[in-house]
């Protein structure tokens, strides 16, 4: 069980050359903006194809090039939180949830979005647009549209980058309870050494389009296998620091 | 002005569907099929009119097997006219509804598709209505056009009075003929009912955006 990934993909002279597993658990992608992370997210839901190697999720797989099969995005039942959380602004906070409620039951569906409503703290907001809530509150419809038809895996592409210290706080917070509640992996994209740290139960540190260097945060960071990770994770007297106190 | 409302709805149908191929499908033929696309609104209204003719004539490339089957021929006729006012306004859509569609923001599409909607279910859903500034724009300008359509439709549908005679060629047959009277009503009718039309599209589309 789990999600394993080895890629390749040029993109516009950039390469990417990727190669991991994980288990059920919250794995966060880190290192440099343009290192690779989001095009892996983007390749994992099938929004891009890689050009050579294999993705399987759950013993399916969603992509092998030795035997040319390539499953189309919605089949392949990932939650995805865009950077800009991508809610559709012609649709009430209500209609954005259902919106991602396709292939339940009518009843089901229903009764989903009023358990997820309540679950993100979303109460009072159903019949608001998009443009009408704030920051914090726009987090968590993105999050519980993604999760309300129980997806196999949940990818989060720095979903919180635009939110400042107490809200991203808030939920990091929530977050934790999600990956409590849905025993599913998690990918988790961000540049914040402290958010890394602190969320992650695997950390898969990217450097120029491949894996650096993969573990628990502790090993990571008191380990760094080359002076590029140490380079990355070189805050960290300041960032032990923080989390004691 | 029945000629110019069959010609919309037939405008917004396959101007909306090739729109959408346009902005969003890559396939061989995609630049020439623009190109063709557009050409009505850059050639003299006589020469898409002498197309038509090329290809639907009695004795025409298309035309000429639909003679041998049926006996029928489009020249002269209602549908003519139709199909005059319908070439020299797709053009006008299938622009305006590319422009708009292609300024839908990419990743909602995505996320409609990460959310296990189809591309039809994500089209009707997400991008025609964020797109539905640029496609009624598009709907109003194509009507307006078909309504004032003249050459074209002297080219093929001939003035024919009671059958193929549009207002804009009734003016015409009215002012040669020397009855200034006739056409300086149709001309006013005309002009205010344009802008008459113009101003309830602009009024709908303030409301509907």
């Amino acid at each position: 069980m789990g999600l394993s990934i080895k890629v390749k993909k040029i993109v516009n002279g950039f390469s990417l050359d990727a190669e991991w597993t994980i288990g059920n658990e919250l794995a966060v992608l880190f290192g440099y903006s343009g290192a690779g992370k989001s095009l892996t997210l983007q390749i994992i839901a099938g929004l891009l194809s890689p050009d050579h190697g294999f993705i399987q999720l759950n013993e399916r797989t969603f992509f092998d090039s030795s035997t040319s099969r390539n499953l189309s995005p919605q089949a392949r039942s990932c939650g995805y939180v865009f950077q800009d959380l991508a809610l559709l602004p012609h649709m009430t906070i209500r209609e954005n949830i259902l919106y991602g409620a396709h292939g339940l039951s009518k009843t089901d569906r229903e009764q989903q979005a009023g358990q997820m409503i309540e679950k993100f703290r979303i109460t009072g907001l159903e019949q608001k647009y998009p443009s009408e809530i704030s920051g914090g509150q726009k987090q968590r419809v993105a999050l519980a549209r993604a999760l309300i038809r129980r997806p196999d895996a949940l990818l989060l592409d720095e979903p919180f980058s635009a939110l400042d210290n107490p809200l991203r706080a808030e939920m990091q917070h929530f977050l934790r309870e999600v990956r409590r509640e849905f025993p599913i992996p998690i990918i988790f994209v961000t540049h914040d050494v402290f958010e890394a740290y602190s969320m992650a139960d695997k950390i898969i540190i990217y450097a120029n389009g491949s894996v650096a260097q993969s573990g628990t945060p502790k090993e990571v960071f008191n380990n760094p296998a080359s002076n590029e990770v140490e380079q990355l994770v070189n805050t960290r007297e300041r960032l032990l620091k923080s989390v004691e106190s | 002005m029945q000629v110019a409302a069959v010609a919309t709805v037939l405008v917004v149908i396959v101007g909306l569907s090739a729109a959408y191929r346009l902005s969003r499908k890559n396939f061989p033929g995609k630049e020439l099929l623009d190109i063709l696309l557009t050409l009505p609104l850059v050639l003299p209204p006589t020469v898409t009119g002498y197309y038509l003719i090329v290809l639907f004539g009695r004795n025409g490339l298309l035309g000429r097997h639909l003679y041998a089957w049926t006996g029928w021929s489009i020249m002269f006729t209602w549908y003519a006219a139709v199909l005059a006012s319908f070439m020299v306004a797709l053009p006008l859509m299938v622009k305006t509804a590319r422009a708009a569609i292609e300024s839908v923001d990419e990743n909602l599409i995505r996320a409609s598709y990460t959310l296990g909607h189809s591309e039809y279910w994500t089209a009707l859903k997400v991008i025609l209505p964020l797109a539905r500034k640029g496609i009624i724009a598009g709907t109003i300008l194509s009507f307006a056009r078909a309504m004032g359509e003249f050459g074209a439709t002297l080219m093929i549908a001939g003035n024919i009075p009671g059958r193929t005679n549009t207002m804009p060629l009734a003016i015409y047959s009215a002012t040669g003929s020397g009855d200034r009277s006739q056409a300086t009503i149709m001309v006013i009718v005309f002009t205010l009912f344009s802008g008459f039309f113009l101003y309830a599209a602009s009024k709908l589309s303030r409301r509907v955006l």
